[in-house]
């Protein structure tokens, strides 16, 4: 029931999201199987939105720290294509994730020590794999389409256990490995508390350094998931396509799922939920029948009110008067100066 | 102008902040052609002063007289235009533009629109040249020292202001022959009969240049007095509020030969603190006194390996340890409650359970979380400990009141168990009840065999608990205290003796070995 | 000043003249926009190819993208006395200066695959593809195809904006001109196989599981092989229950074609050299002039064709 409460505003986002994808097409929420498989466009946008979902589990914990990681887009470009080579060199699927993984956690781990030992503002530590990244990936696909008959990884894209797509399996999954994990050790509160005050934390013998490598590198690891995704979907790694701009559709999922830019206190499941409204918006537009020149105007005036709703101006004013009301008198301000 | 009217006068000002009276009825004055330097430790109120004369703050209360005018300044660039300018100590110029540049920004000489460089360099050149400065005006300024740029900075705010000049800290980072250089500025200055007010942590520097004192303490005015009129003593007295005489009974000199817990060797680190030798014994108190910016938080920031010492040893328990970074110190029993509880100490928006547990649990690492229950034992012992309101222990620190946010930080440290701890005004800003807590706990602390160093301004608090007392004066330990020498005039004395300037080399004389 | 430079340049046209007389073999200078896509990485697959047949000394730029380069490769060609220039520009404006530089130099300059907005006298012709023919061509098949019937389709346009998404619709529409066949869906999905994949699914679930869908038309075929996928999973047979047109012959869509799951392509050709070097042959034989602009050809693939043989023959060509 708190949780419930704790996620509202994100819940009622959704909720009205999806209750508009419901005037647009009314059969939005109809579910069935076909070949074995739960089939409808509610299905669709859980696994559309794999991609986004996987990136911003990593993002969270990378803005949890004030930091961003613009890079994921081109990482996955890169870990598909990886992928995509293995197989189409004789490795197995097995061998293909673990590769992909792998060059993910490198591509992470750059982005980390970037950071964290040399100091580099993050937005332009991430910056240069972003553009990087792409040229990496293509040098791998050699500019083309590397097209894969594999069926352990064509698996991974749109094969199902128990009728639910692998996509879906592999998110949610994900997502509710790493909240167990950042909730159930302390990396949660350690994370937060670099992001709210590294100095401080520091002081308190927070290793941020060891940390901010850490979650770079999950961001990495979850990048190259999605990457691994993708190209699995379409059977074949598309370096100048892959995740193209999905680096700014997860921010926008962070954000909109409420863990602020700023970093500190972070919501995985927040997260997961923006992800949703976001690929939810795409549905939507995609079934409304709108002209395609109105689709970005319809996305950012959704996004805009969805942004303006969840305001720091409003959301202040809300922590006002939550402050004034769990301690029953007006909040202690700054100290004064001297 | 009425040679007897005050240039500026400021009476009655208040100012509070949510919490806090900043400001309590304060009156200033200051006369045409004075040199007029206000002190006062940290949280006296000297900087909230300033702000409400320069209009970065607006006072709550009270009037302030320029020519015996009233004004309200609305902004800094208001009160410039009243003839109000201020010089801080980062100048705050614009390094990546010509001298002149940032003589004449926004007030360039124009025709038809475009900026006549020739004759901005020749006025710039002028203005300069009255404070006996022939430079390249069109040079870029960042290519200049920092007390060049501090003279193109005051010579600025005199040509656009002309009447009132604030100097916060001018001398924090110039050497002594800089020093003589901005006060032959100064000087010049008096002469053309512009007020200054000088502020300064350097005292030496308070007595040779300055006419008038005004010291601040809490909010509130102590004194104001002719600087011919004061003792070095006097002024350290009022300062830190000590009356002399007035003695707190010290600890007896218990005589106990204790067990060498640290020891540190030509300790130091170049921009902060020369090197040092320093004892600590096991269940020991050393009490650290000075001055703000006299180098005691430096000492312990190096001890501690925030600035991690480029000089010297240090061994724990005759092994020698390493102290490169807060986590190296932890690591060995160190803790350390900073000074600024804000930016150094809580995290503000994590829960006072989280707070606490957090030096322990960066201790055992992040996959070996403190278990829910034992973090809850923990909480509930040191809240009832140390008595922290409220005691609900999920509520985010930053609602709870400065002297509860302390004992939150105290209590992260006492969590680890720590062998020796530093504390960095572990007083400063609380109220009167936690202030004896604390006190008490240092005490009970050191019983249990605890080694603490403790960095106070309350003299009586250093003397009632303090085994030792290193008074620290211009980033150097100047003199060491034991027992029956550990009284409150004997730190003054040593803090304010032989503040006579002699080609700005200090001459100590050993007051106590 | 000016005559000089007439002169100079009258001379150079002189010696340009008296060297393909003496049947000296050609030097052709290629200034290639970059690799970003396999179609032009098999373009300048096809035309070193084509050079090398007709025994034409190929000096290729790679310009990475960059108009800076390009610029750079005219001037180097200019010094090294090439023959010819083909460019394929990477933007359409900023060629003047440097076209005519080429121009004193007395050199002709033909473009490929893209135009310019520069004066068509800078350069003897341009080949390039017509997209609106393509999409006609693509439409009378379809029309063709479905024998007079209803038919619904699905569209998938390219990047919304860009000239070939613009054309290939106008130029569908115009193929569908007439027949019972119209457009119930268009919606972009940017040329890539994903947003093929992705819109498709939407546009099954949008028209009563894909039930109402006759025929899909996608600009590219990348997003005629997502949306392909797209139908298997919605458990409909691509190619015989939702027939499928796309435009571009790249060799996915004849594997595709060879399984049955797509009906029909038409081929943006790689090969814009092939027209270029005999346009080229014929001005310097005896200076026929060409048109100032030369159509490659769009032509269909259907099932009828030996699509082994053509998947074989693109397959190495780098797309």
């Amino acid at each position: 029931m708190n949780s419930l409460k704790r996620y509202a505003p994100q819940l009622t986002t959704l909720a009205i999201v999806l209750l508009l994808n419901y005037l647009v097409f009314p059969d939005f929420f109809k579910i069935e199987i076909a070949n074995g498989k739960l089939y409808g466009t509610l299905i669709d946008v859980l696994n559309r939105g794999a991609p986004v979902a996987l990136l911003c589990v990593g993002m969270t914990l990378v803005i949890a720290t004030k930091g961003i990681d613009l890079s994921v887009g081109a990482v996955m470009a890169i870990c598909g294509a990886v992928a995509a080579s293995t197989v189409d060199s004789g490795g197995g699927v097995f061998m293909a994730l673990s590769l992909a993984l792998l060059a993910g956690l490198i591509c992470g781990i750059w982005n980390g020590v970037l950071v964290s030992v040399l100091n580099i503002q993050p937005i332009i530590a991430t910056l240069i794999l972003m553009v990087a990244g792409r040229g990496i990936a293509q040098l791998i696909t050699e500019g083309a389409i590397l097209t894969f008959n594999d069926e352990g990884l064509i698996f991974v894209g749109s094969g199902s256990i128990f009728s639910i797509p692998m996509p879906i399996l592999i998110w949610i999954a994900v997502g509710i490995i790493v909240t167990f994990i950042v909730r159930r050790t302390a990396l949660g509160m350690l994370i937060e508390s670099i992001g709210i005050n590294q100095r401080a934390s520091t002081f308190s013998g927070v290793n941020a350094r060891v940390l901010l490598i850490l979650v770079y590198a999950v961001s990495g690891l979850c990048a190259a998931l999605a990457g691994t995704i993708a190209a699995a979907d379409i059977r074949g790694a598309d370096a100048n396509n892959a995740g193209l701009w999905l680096e700014l559709d997860a921010i926008l999922a962070v954000v909109v799922g409420g863990t602020s830019l700023l970093g500190g206190r972070f919501t995985l499941i927040g997260s997961l939920i923006g992800a949703m409204i976001i690929q939810s918006i795409n549905t939507g537009i995609l079934l409304s029948g709108f002209p395609p020149e109105f689709n970005l105007i319809i996305k950012a005036a959704i996004i805009v009110i969805i942004l303006v709703i969840q305001s720091p101006a409003l959301q202040s004013k809300y922590i006002e008067y939550r402050d004034r009301r769990e301690t029953g008198k007006t909040p202690v301000g700054k100290d004064a100066a001297s | 102008m009425n040679k007897n009217q005050p240039l500026l006068k400021a009476t009655k000002i208040d100012k509070t902040f949510p919490g806090v009276v900043a400001l309590d009825r304060v009156d200033f004055t200051l006369k045409a052609g004075e040199v007029h330097a206000l002190l006062g430790e940290n949280g006296a109120g000297k900087s909230t002063l300033i702000k409400c004369l320069t209009g970065a703050y607006h006072r709550d209360g009270g009037d302030i007289l320029l020519n015996g005018e009233t004004i309200s300044p609305r902004d800094t660039l208001d009160a410039q235009g009243l003839g109000i300018g201020t010089v801080y100590q980062e100048v705050n110029l614009l390094g990546n533009l010509t001298v002149a540049e940032n003589m004449m920004i926004g007030r360039q000489p124009q025709r038809w629109g475009m900026i006549q460089t020739g004759q901005m360099n020749w006025q710039t050149k002028e203005i300069l040249s009255q404070y006996g400065l022939d430079i390249d005006v069109a040079q870029l300024l960042s290519t200049y020292s920092v007390a060049i740029q501090q003279i193109i900075a005051i010579a600025r705010a005199i040509d656009l202001s002309g009447k009132v000049l604030i100097l916060d800290e001018p001398t924090a980072s110039l050497d002594a022959k800089e020093v003589q250089m901005l006060f032959g500025v100064i000087r010049k200055l008096k002469q053309k009969n512009i007020g200054i007010i000088f502020i300064s942590h350097f005292l030496d520097q308070v007595f040779e240049i300055s006419d008038t004192i005004t010291v601040l303490r809490n909010g509130k005015l102590i004194e104001s007095v002719a600087t011919v009129n004061i003792s070095s003593i006097d002024l350290v007295t009022m300062m830190l509020g000590y009356e002399l005489g007035e003695e707190t009974k010290s600890k007896e000199h218990d005589g106990v030969e204790r067990e060498i817990l640290v020891e540190f060797s030509n300790f130091g680190h170049k921009q902060s603190i020369e090197p040092f030798d320093l004892v600590v014994g096991k269940g020991e108190v050393v009490g650290f006194a000075g001055l703000l910016g006299s180098g005691r938080t430096e000492t312990a920031e190096t001890l501690f390996g925030v600035t991690p010492h480029d000089s010297g040893t240090a061994t724990f328990k005759n092994k020698s340890v390493n102290l490169s970074s807060p986590r190296a110190a932890i690591a060995n029993g160190f803790g350390f409650c900073p000074e600024d509880r804000k930016t150094d100490g809580i995290i503000a928006d994590l829960t006072v359970r989280e707070n606490i547990i957090l030096a322990l649990q960066a201790q055992r690492g992040w996959a070996n979380p403190l278990p829910k229950s034992e973090q809850d034992e923990i909480c509930k012992k040191y809240i009832k400990a140390l008595d922290i309101r409220p005691t609900d222990a999920e509520k985010p620190i930053r609602l709870l009141s400065g002297g509860n946010q302390q004992k939150v930080i105290l209590a992260r440290w006492l969590a680890t168990n720590p062998a020796f701890l530093i504390l960095d005004e572990p007083t400063r800003g609380i109220d009167v009840g936690a202030h004896a807590e604390i006190i008490r706990l240092i005490e009970n602390l050191c019983e249990d065999g605890m080694s603490l160093l403790v960095i106070s301004s309350e003299l009586d608090e250093l003397v009632a608990y303090s085994h030792r007392i290193i008074v620290v004066r211009d980033h150097q330990h100047i003199a060491e205290l034991v027992g029956s020498e550990i009284t409150t005039n004997n730190i003054v004395e040593a803090i304010a003796a032989d503040l006579n300037v002699d080609n700005g080399q200090y001459e100590l004389k050993g007051v106590i070995s | 000043m000016f005559l000089k430079k007439v002169l100079a340049s009258a001379a150079v046209i002189a010696t340009v003249a008296l060297s393909t007389t003496s049947a000296l073999a050609l030097t052709v200078g290629f200034s290639q926009i970059g690799s970003e896509s396999g179609w032009r990485a098999a373009e300048t697959t096809i035309t070193l190819q084509q050079a090398k047949d007709r025994g034409i000394d190929l000096k290729f730029a790679d310009a990475q993208q960059k108009q800076e380069n390009q610029i750079k490769a005219l001037r180097s060609f200019i010094a090294q006395g090439v023959d010819a220039i083909f460019v394929a520009p990477v933007v359409a404006t900023g060629w003047d200066s440097v076209l005519k530089e080429v121009k004193e130099a007395g050199i002709p300059v033909i473009l490929l695959d893209r135009t310019i907005d520069s004066s068509d006298d800078l350069y003897l012709t341009a080949v390039t593809s017509d997209f609106i023919f393509e999409g006609s061509v693509a439409g009378k098949w379809l029309v063709d195809a479905v024998d007079g019937k209803e038919c619904s389709v699905v569209e998938l346009q390219g990047t919304t904006g860009s000239a070939p998404a613009i054309e290939r619709k106008e130029g569908f529409e115009q193929g569908l001109a007439g027949s019972k066949v119209s457009i119930i869906r268009s919606q972009t999905a940017d040329f890539t196989r994903t947003k093929g994949k992705e819109v498709m699914e939407s546009f099954l679930k949008a028209e009563g599981g894909g039930k109402n869908i006759c025929a899909l038309y996608a600009h590219n075929d990348d997003m005629a092989v997502g949306a392909i996928q797209a139908i298997k999973e919605a458990g409909l047979k691509p190619g015989s229950d939702i027939l499928v047109v796309s435009i571009d012959a790249v060799p996915d869509i004849f594997k595709a074609m060879m399984a049955g799951e797509a009906n029909a392509t038409v081929e943006l050709t790689p090969n814009m050299a092939g027209p270029a070097f005999d346009a080229l042959d014929a001005f310097l034989k005896d200076g026929t002039l060409p048109p100032k602009w030369i159509q490659s050809e769009s032509r269909l693939y259907t099932k009828d064709d030996d699509l082994q043989a053509i998947y074989d023959l693109k397959k190495d060509l780098g797309y």
